[in-house]
């Protein structure tokens, strides 16, 4: 590996210019970290969520303080055995055993209340953790498609994520910083009951270090920034390289990449140098402060001590709770970043679970029995993802039960949403979508869910085994069922193909099938759903020929007995269909079967004529030249 | 950070090497390895360790001082001297006091600030292996390892390896000087005291180590659990349609609640783990401080110990408390360090298969003639099953080869061996007579460009994805590459032109944008050999057309090689190579191979016109 080490920075050209077109990574913008330091509406959405645990928060919070209260205790202990149970040459034995009961009972408690305290809390904020998970995952279940079509899968998981990780540490930090707060407040309490001078000197030392903590965490907070910043730089352009290498590696981009990386590798160091030095710049001060305060209490205390005026044991004490007095400080100003954090992230996470879940089931929604006829009907259908640019036309068309109708048109005809409309995925703006007879509007969605079968141009297919995928809508569907349907769709042979047939896993998306298995399994998938009604949008991409041909056939199985909608590329499926369906534009220009379509001479006719295997294979501008001159006919 | 979010968690295969017992001499050797960089920084090293030794010999000091503060309270009663000589006797130790946790605080910041930088640096130089490694390294490698493997490698083992100065040598200094110094400060001023003293060393050290070890292994499971509920969450949101198309909400929630049930019990596991550890680290240190001082106080009385001799000893058990917590860490980083090392190492010290001979000359292309001879072929991963047997053909200049048949026939695989993306393994290929193998890879992807199938696009403007094998470019170049593509009117539609970001997290193009787009960034390399590998599939047959004409003005100039599903793409081929397990079994033109009946008419057959004997065949 030494040579690797010792590999010079190459710099592409003589010259040492970078080429100007040249990045390596992306960089992302990153949401905001931080936000208000206390947001009373936040604290409240998040309340909710704790709420259920309350009773074991209450008691963590006793438990904290009961530890705090010991670890303050301990010093007095001591200072009391010192003073009254060590005297040289006392044979009395008496106090100093009663003081190391006393200390054996406080170690005690203090064992009992730490170890409640760390369990309930570590145990709570991991509950609520996965609940705040739990109810967004089932919100996003909820949510309309129309706002999931606009939202990043990689932003939503960031939240089901990061900004659920920094919740919990806040609540985690949050009983903690309760402990700390009674902690700070104990040890100025017990200095100054036990000497108000010696503790008010003591303490002077407490506001410097306040002072130089509140101008260091800003500056501090900003080099750890960069260094976040610059670490996911440098790790998202690796992450690039390892996506891309087959890329980079045919476009001979290795040496020019490489002292791109540099860059950010050098960055990245750079800038972790610099937060290292603000990260160890408190050590110093806050020894010497710690130094400062001892040699205070033994210079003023030690020469009380001589003159008899306070006790040793007192001057020790001291000496113990200086150890400790500066660590709650510390926790404190970070329990602030904590906060802002947690801010934050709980606004986003509420803005997930505030989105509003715009189709629901009616209150006196109808179950979609499974005699319903199977019928679908569109009547007077007005639609458009924006309102205002309708995609669908008053369009209106009835599919008779167990009848095949092709939809047929160019691009952006508004074939695809007529799909998703019979699903109830948005609402229509205008007149209504029939299946079996029932506005979609009055009946359940989960049992329209169950008399639709739907098959998606790119079959998307979960990671798991080819068994589990197949029976994916009906859960309780036997083996004996899923190999029947595999064998009607003509899946049956490359599945026993597969290394461990119907148990392979398939990976993600289900890569390591060919697109025209995948549609196979899901077509198979459909099967197995048995719902009265198919809608199905078929692959436009190519698929080699002879997978091709059992798909058609499978096709033609999947159909039988069924209510089929289809969008059809292919013209072996539209010519087979009951009837045809040619929309453009988001009107409804024309229906019949194919013969009829054929000898009425219009678009359809015309798009055949030009002899293309498929309608998508035919140039825009050769369907724009033909409904020209239709119109001018 | 939410691009952890694609680091998949480490596997949790040999985390536990170090105490497994045949790991030992390897574990050994890698730790070997990592401190032998380390102090490849020798200067940053050195100040490290040496302000480890001297912070912590004042830190050792201040017990002392403390204790002997207290003893000159007392001279009075011990009947000692003047009040003036214990005030300044007190100052002088107050002063000697503060001087040392000054010192001390100084030295710790160098200490811990050189320490890092040692680690910053040693990550700086891993990361660079590690980038050009993994860009070095040959198809057949990425072929075999996930992804997400290697970006573990990148980042967490990474990590590991590079915290390893800091947290396990570094610390093991400190600990060693602060343990070893303290015990025998401790047992040379009183035996029975001091074994009292450090006897929750051991018990605390062995706990810590215990759990930390328990942790890890857990941590590593608990990833992996978070990585399946991770996995059903993407998948669900990616899939909504396919949910929502079946009401299949509640199927999925119970999928999700399984996924997270198991991750959340273990997590509670974990906080069992820790919990109980704590708790009994605390208890045992207390009770050796009560234990200190009963005996101590015992002592006090009978006048064999001085109140400051006590107290010095309590205050190095509150000094000693915190490191020996730490042993447990140490430990941990050793373990971490040795498993993330192996895994990092063997990365780094891979052989890279494909690679510049000693003596590669640059290619020369003069006649541009690809010859394939009699060339054989078997993937690495599985040299038993031949993918290509016996090709041999060969393309001048200007001409265009059309290589069709059925999947699995090794047509794609075919078109990856002209760049070397992977070697023959019997016969050879040549360009004007130079055998690819000893031209320098360099010139040799300089001068064969291949269209994927799939083209990875990179995160970036449209401008700097088309210009990527050519990033000097004349934009007058790049919208030149981009119109014979027939992307430029697509791109000129954009609000930001050639300035929109496409990518991952970009504008995200169809199947048909993005081939184009890899279409116009292999035309930027000006190749002799250009290959299409299924790259038109997505781009309607309209579009093909009007790119191929476009190319048509170059075509002169170079050899073309398309491979395709659709025969329409490659009709007009000057030769048509027809394959069928791994061999050439038709080839000639498409009128040629029309008329001879075999498997190309078969194919044209049913894929010009798929009537109804398709359907009821």
């Amino acid at each position: 590996m030494a040579e690797e080490l010792e590999t010079e920075r190459a710099d592409v050209r003589e010259d040492g210019r970078r080429p100007p077109r040249a990045v390596v990574g992306s960089h992302r913008i990153e949401e905001e970290i931080f936000g208000k330091v206390f947001d009373g509406n936040i604290i409240k959405r998040i309340w909710a969520f704790v709420r259920p645990y309350r009773v074991k928060i209450y008691w963590a919070v006793v438990a904290v303080l009961t530890f705090t209260a010991m670890q303050l205790l301990v010093p007095l202990i001591i200072r009391y055995a010192i003073d009254h149970g060590m005297q040289p040459g006392s044979v009395d034995h008496g106090v100093l055993t009663w003081s190391i009961i006393a200390f054996l009972a406080a170690i005690l408690i203090n064992f009992g209340a730490s170890y409640v305290q760390e369990t309930l809390v570590g145990n709570v904020a991991e509950d609520v953790l996965f609940d705040i998970r739990k109810a967004m995952f089932a919100h996003l279940q909820r949510v309309s498609l129309s706002w999931m079509d606009k939202t990043e899968v990689g932003r939503l998981m960031s939240r089901l994520q990061g900004d659920v990780n920094s919740m919990q540490e806040f609540l985690e930090t949050s009983v903690l910083s309760v402990g700390d707060i009674a902690l700070l407040f104990g040890i100025v309490f017990v200095m100054l009951y036990l000497d108000l001078k010696l503790g008010l000197l003591t303490l002077s030392a407490l506001p410097v270090l306040f002072v130089v903590r509140i101008f260091w965490l800003p500056r501090a907070r900003k080099s750890f920034m960069a260094a976040h910043e610059t670490n996911s730089v440098a790790n998202g352009a690796l992450a690039e390289a390892i996506h891309g290498v087959r890329a980079v590696q045919s476009m001979d981009r290795e040496r020019v990449n490489f002292t791109l990386y540099d860059d950010k590798a050098r960055a990245n160091l750079k800038t972790h140098l610099t937060a290292a030095k603000y990260a160890q710049v408190m050590v110093p001060i806050v020894d010497s402060l710690t130094g400062l305060a001892m040699a205070l209490v033994i210079v003023v205390g030690g020469a009380r001590v001589l003159d008899q005026e306070l006790d040793v044991g007192v001057m020790i004490a001291f000496l113990f709770y200086i150890q400790r007095f500066f660590d709650p400080i510390r926790s404190l100003t970070l329990q602030y970043s904590v906060m802002q954090r947690a801010m934050a992230s709980g606004q986003r996470l509420t803005d997930v679970l505030d989105v509003p879940v715009d189709i629901k089931d009616a209150p006196d929604a109808k179950v979609l029995s499974s005699d319903m006829d199977g019928s679908v009907e569109f009547r007077d259908v007005v639609f458009g993802y924006n309102p205002k640019h309708p995609v669908l036309k008053h369009v209106s068309f009835k599919v008779n039960p167990g009848e095949t109708v092709a939809l047929v048109g160019p691009t952006g005809s508004g074939k695809s949403s007529c799909m998703s409309l019979i699903h109830r995925f948005y609402e229509v703006q205008g007149g209504q979508v029939l299946v079996g007879g029932h506005d979609v509007r009055d009946l359940t969605q989960d049992s329209l869910g169950r008399q639709i079968a739907m098959v998606l141009q790119e079959p998307f297919l979960f990671t798991g085994t080819v068994f589990e995928n197949i029976r994916y809508h009906k859960t309780d569907a036997t083996r004996e069922q899923v190999i029947e349907a595999a064998k009607a769709v003509g899946a049956h042979d490359f599945i026993m193909r597969l290394p461990d047939g119907y148990e392979s896993i398939l990976g993600q998306r289900g890569g390591n099938l060919s697109l025209g298995q995948r549609q196979l399994i899901s077509f198979a998938r459909a099967l197995v759903a048995d719902a009265k009604i198919l809608v199905l949008d078929e692959a436009t991409a190519n698929i080699d020929s002879y997978t091709e041909m059992l798909i058609q056939k499978a096709l033609v199985k999947l159909l039988e007995g069924r209510t089929g909608l289809v969008i059809a590329h292919r013209l072996a499926t539209i010519r087979e269909a009951d009837r045809i369906i040619v929309l453009q534009n988001g009107e409804l220009v024309e229906s019949g079967n194919h013969h009829e379509l054929m000898e009425n001479g219009k678009l359809y006719s015309r798009l055949y004529n030009l002899n293309y295997a498929s309608f998508d294979d035919i140039p825009d501008d050769i369907v724009s030249e033909k409904e020209a001159e239709i119109s001018t006919t | 950070m939410s691009s952890d979010a694609t680091v998949r968690a480490a596997k949790p295969s040999t985390s536990l090497a170090l105490v497994n017992a045949a790991g030992w001499g390897k574990g050994l050797s890698i730790l070997t390895r990592i401190t032998v960089m380390a102090f490849r920084h020798p200067w940053q090293s050195g100040f490290a360790i040496g302000a480890t030794l001297v912070a912590s010999t004042f830190q050792l000091m201040i017990p002392q001082l403390l204790g002997q503060a207290v003893d000159h309270t007392q001279v009075v009663l011990t009947g000692g001297g003047a009040g003036q000589a214990a005030q300044d006797a007190l100052l002088t130790t107050a002063l000697l006091l503060l001087g040392a946790s000054v010192l001390r605080g100084i030295f710790t910041l160098i200490q811990n600030y050189y320490s890092e930088a040692v680690g910053h640096h040693m990550g700086y130089r891993l990361r660079l292996a590690c980038y050009e490694k993994i860009q070095r390294l040959s198809f057949s490698f990425h072929d075999s390892m996930h992804s997400g493997d290697l970006i573990t490698i990148g980042l967490l083992d990474l990590e590991g390896v590079r915290m390893y100065f800091s947290t396990a040598l570094v610390r093991m200094v400190l600990l060693t000087m602060l343990i070893g110094i303290g015990a025998y400060l401790l047992l040379s001023t009183d035996l029975v005291l001091g074994l009292l003293a450090l006897s929750f060393v051991p018990f605390v050290g062995w706990r810590s180590s215990v759990t930390q070890l328990r942790l890890r292994a857990t941590w590593l499971d608990l990833q992996e659990r978070l990585s399946v509920l991770t996995r059903v969450m993407e998948e669900n949101l990616g899939g909504i349609r396919v949910v929502r198309a079946f009401a299949a909400q509640k199927h999925e929630l119970d999928k999700f609640d399984a996924a997270s049930k198991s991750a959340l019990s273990l997590a509670h596991q974990r906080v069992g783990i820790r919990v109980a550890n704590t708790s009994a680290m605390t208890f045992s240190f207390f009770v050796a401080m009560g234990l200190v001082l009963w005996f101590g106080g015992g002592k006090v009385m009978a006048g064999e110990m001085t109140v400051g001799t006590l107290t010095s000893f309590l205050t190095f058990m509150t000094i000693l408390q915190m490191p020996v917590r730490q042993l447990g860490l140490m430990v941990n980083a050793f373990a971490r360090a040795s498993t993330c090392g192996a895994r990092l190492f063997e990365l780094l010290d891979l052989d890279i298969a494909i690679k510049d001979e000693k003596d590669a000359k640059d290619l020369k292309v003069s006649d541009g003639t690809l010859r394939f001879e009699h060339v054989n072929f078997a993937y690495p991963s599985a040299e038993t099953h031949q993918v290509l047997t016996d090709v041999t053909f060969e393309a001048k200049r200007g001409e265009t080869i059309g290589i069709v048949g059925p999947p699995g026939s090794g047509k794609s695989t075919l078109a990856h061996l002209i760049p070397r993306f992977y070697d023959v393994t019997g016969g050879k290929i040549t360009i004007d007579g130079q055998d690819i193998r000893h031209a320098t890879l360099q010139s040799l992807r300089r001068s064969v460009a291949v269209v994927q199938q799939d083209s990875f696009l990179f995160t970036t403007t449209i401008e700097n994805n088309i210009a990527y094998g050519d990033p000097w470019a004349k934009e007058a170049r790049i919208e030149r590459a981009s119109e014979s593509a027939q992307l430029h009117n697509y791109v000129l539609g954009l609000p930001t032109g050639y300035g929109t970001v496409v990518g991952e997290r970009g504008v995200s193009l169809s199947g048909g944008q993005r081939q184009r787009l890899s279409i116009a960034r292999a035309l930027m390399l000006r190749p002799a050999v250009m290959v299409f590998d299924d790259s038109t599939a997505a781009i309607d047959a309209g579009t093909e057309q009007r790119i191929r004409s476009a190319m048509r003005r170059y075509a002169a100039d170079r050899v073309t090689i398309i491979v395709a599903h659709r025969l329409s793409s490659l009709m007009h081929a000057d030769r048509i190579l027809f394959m069928e397990n791994g061999r050439i079994v038709e080839s000639g033109t498409h009128d040629e191979l029309l008329a001879l009946g075999g498997r190309y008419k078969a194919l044209y057959d049913l894929q010009v016109r798929p009537g109804e004997e398709a359907l009821t065949a």
